[in-house]
């Protein structure tokens, strides 16, 4: 029984480390689907976690810090938008330049708003996001471990859906990869290229917002500088890893969130493995899978090619 | 002509970039000119602050010229972060394992943290050009991996000093400081730990320069990075070409580190996060207009920005994170020079129509 608990602690840790890294690969597909690449995803992360954690604090209401966060990463999303697309600039360059505003903005901000500190303060248990399944199973059971989760773990899974709907079954979708791949073509057809990549940037930045938050909100409670350090480019290397797919991603960011639980579960037991070199291991893997077989895949074809509207 | 433009552009993103720094501090009840004082005077108010300026831009300086180094030729190094963490690593190992005369221990580490982080950046070079894999991804996991791997060196026992978060010091023959007894007769501009690594960058921006723009091979790697297919036809090895670029890139970055440890550190801390020296080196390439002589002013630039930002926060309370906000400004604008240029022509245009009305 105790192995089986084990293994349950493992996969609900793992689940809620994936969590945020889903939502941001979702935002990574959104926006490279259109075309246009967001390096940026780890300042708009950052700050969506800020904002979530902050909006927690003084409002008390969860869903309202949730969506703040979202709507702040969709903010700083708009003026990687406005570069990339309406002045074409360098798309890499404009990402990181997100990743100074966003953190800069995030401490800058935490400073203004919590008497000098750079962490926010801890919001209650009570106001944290909420687990909708707690106590349907007996406490500390294998089903309690793995499914009583909290809600933006569930929501996260629930949005590799809609964005896969949106992308491969709707018009919209269709007109966002089109974009994607053709622009000019997509163009001739009456398609607002414009339009389309503004709305996919903008969506990546509400996702990352949000996957910023599924941390601040959910895995811990409160922002701290040290929060969000790197998941924004393993969101990006698990969008590559996925082959551009809401459903490819998310396989991606489970596989980083098992190594996570791993090293958390493995660091409360006596067994002596370096919890550095088990942290490596993920990046490792990818870097095998990558060299086997993602290289012959390639993104959209006019991914990170700027487009302008009367140029031949 | 364009070369002008260019500078003229950074020039007007670095204003912008001050400028809505002022503006965000006033709107959270800063003086902005309190605060930009206070970062002059942070920075040249004493010899001393001057030398620890100076000190803080040369590894940002070295970073700038590895991301620009690649960025000629058609690569996006955004491992120099782990480079940077492995040349340190290597040289702290070699500072503290080896027993050298002086002089030669430092030159041996530095030329063993260069070899070690060329190897680290060749390897996403040899991944890009054998499996195709973008490099940017792979620069990514590699900064991860020599992370992790640079925290499990030290906590290794015959490394790490005891009751201390830190690896075993570096032996005194491997440092690269300025020897004690020629600063104290200079005043304060040596009380901080001078060194040689400032004259290292320099060296080093020069010799990028010079093989860039005069030599066989950076004509062959500006090639590739202009266009690689026009490069591969008219008989260069394109895949032989990306994994030497990615060599060199990873080489000075390493130097970077190195020179960080053996001159000023002298020990590896364990990481908690990136430090953000490569990442740094990324805005510093940009600004510096991906040119090496550009790394040195922009990297002494963003390291005044950075080591007199930090003192707004002590003296009157303001986050001294006003200067990453700052440098992402510039580095957004810098982004378009489309606007940049838009808002120019605005101007001159009005300029040319006075002309005009008073012509009439």
């Amino acid at each position: 029984m105790n192995a089986l608990n084990d293994l349950g602690l493992i996969i609900g840790i793992s689940l809620m480390y994936a969590a945020p890294l889903i939502y941001t690969a979702l935002g990574g597909v959104m926006t490279e689907n259109s075309g246009v690449v967001n390096i940026g995803l780890e300042g708009m992360m950052t700050i969506g976690a800020f904002i979530g954690a902050t909006v927690g604090y003084y409002s008390g209401n969860p869903w309202l810090a949730f969506l703040c966060a979202g709507l702040a990463g969709g903010v700083l999303a708009l003026l990687h938008a406005v570069a990339c697309v309406t002045f074409s600039a360098d798309q890499v360059v404009s990402g990181i330049a997100m990743n100074f505003l966003g953190p800069g903005l995030s401490l800058f901000l935490s400073r203004v708003f919590f008497e000098g500190a750079t962490m926010t303060k801890p919001i209650p248990l009570d106001q944290k996001m909420p687990r909708p399944l707690n106590g349907v199973f007996a406490q500390n059971s294998f089903l309690d471990l793995v499914f009583n989760q909290y809600a933006t773990v569930y929501l996260a899974f629930l949005l590799v859906f809609i964005v896969w709907y949106i992308l491969y079954k709707t018009k919209i979708g269709l007109r966002i990869r089109a974009v994607g791949e053709h622009p000019r073509a997509a163009d001739t057809l009456g398609i607002d290229v414009y339009k389309v990549k503004y709305l996919a940037v903008i969506l990546s930045g509400v996702f990352a917002g949000f996957g910023g938050a599924a941390m601040s909100l959910a895995a811990v409670s409160n922002f701290r500088a040290t929060l969000i350090s790197g998941q924004g480019f393993i969101a990006l290397a698990a969008m590559i890893f996925g082959k551009w797919t809401p459903q490819g991603s998310m396989w991606a960011c489970l596989l980083f969130g098992v190594a996570q639980g791993l090293v958390v579960y493995l660091g409360g037991t006596n067994i002596k493995v370096s919890s550095q070199l088990l942290a490596m291991i993920p990046y490792v893997l990818t870097l095998i899978i990558l060299m086997s077989f993602v290289g012959k895949v390639t993104g959209p074809a006019a991914n990170g090619v700027p487009y302008e509207k009367n140029k031949e | 002509m364009m070369k002008e433009n260019r500078l003229k552009f950074t020039i007007i993103a670095i204003l912008i970039g001050l400028v809505i720094g002022a503006i965000i501090l006033l709107a959270v009840g800063y003086n902005p000119l309190e605060a930009y004082g206070i970062m002059i005077a942070g920075v040249f108010g004493s010899p001393k602050y001057i030398s620890w300026t100076i000190i803080k831009s040369t590894p940002l300086i070295l970073t700038g010229i590895s991301v620009a180094f690649a960025f000629k030729t058609g690569l996006f190094n955004i491992g120099a972060e782990g480079q940077f963490i492995i040349g340190a690593l290597v040289a702290t190992l070699a500072g503290y394992f080896l027993h050298l005369p002086p002089v030669l221990h430092a030159i041996v580490a530095l030329l063993l943290a260069c070899l070690a982080a060329a190897l680290w950046g060749g390897f996403a070079g040899f991944l890009k050009s054998k499996f195709g894999v973008n490099e940017v991804i792979t620069t990514i996991m590699l900064n991860w991996i020599a992370f992790y791997l640079s925290n499990f060196l030290v906590y290794w026992d015959k490394f790490k000093r005891p009751n201390s978060e830190a690896s075993q010091k570096i032996l005194s023959s491997a440092s690269i400081a300025f020897p004690k007894e020629f600063g104290s007769s200079l005043g304060s501009f040596f009380n901080a730990p001078v060194n040689f690594g400032f004259i290292i960058a320099i060296l080093v921006a020069f010799l990028i320069k010079y093989v860039l723009n005069d030599t066989t091979l950076g004509y062959e790697l500006r090639a590739v990075g202009f266009n690689k297919d026009a490069a591969e036809y008219g008989g260069i090895n394109v895949k032989k070409n990306t994994i030497t670029a990615m060599m060199i890139a990873g080489a000075i970055s390493g130097l970077a580190g190195a020179v960080h440890v053996l001159g000023v550190t002298n020990e590896i801390s364990i990481l908690s996060a990136m430090e953000g020296n490569g990442f740094d080196g990324m805005a510093v390439s940009l600004i510096g207009g991906n040119s090496p002589i550009g790394c040195i002013f922009a990297g002494l630039l963003f390291g005044a920005l950075k080591y007199g930002g930090y003192k707004i926060q002590p003296i009157m309370g303001a986050p001294s994170e006003i200067i990453n906000i700052v440098i992402g400004i510039i580095v957004f604008f810098i982004a378009m020079p489309k606007m940049i240029e838009g808002l120019t022509t605005i101007r001159s245009r009005r300029k040319r129509g006075g002309e005009v009305e008073r012509s009439k």
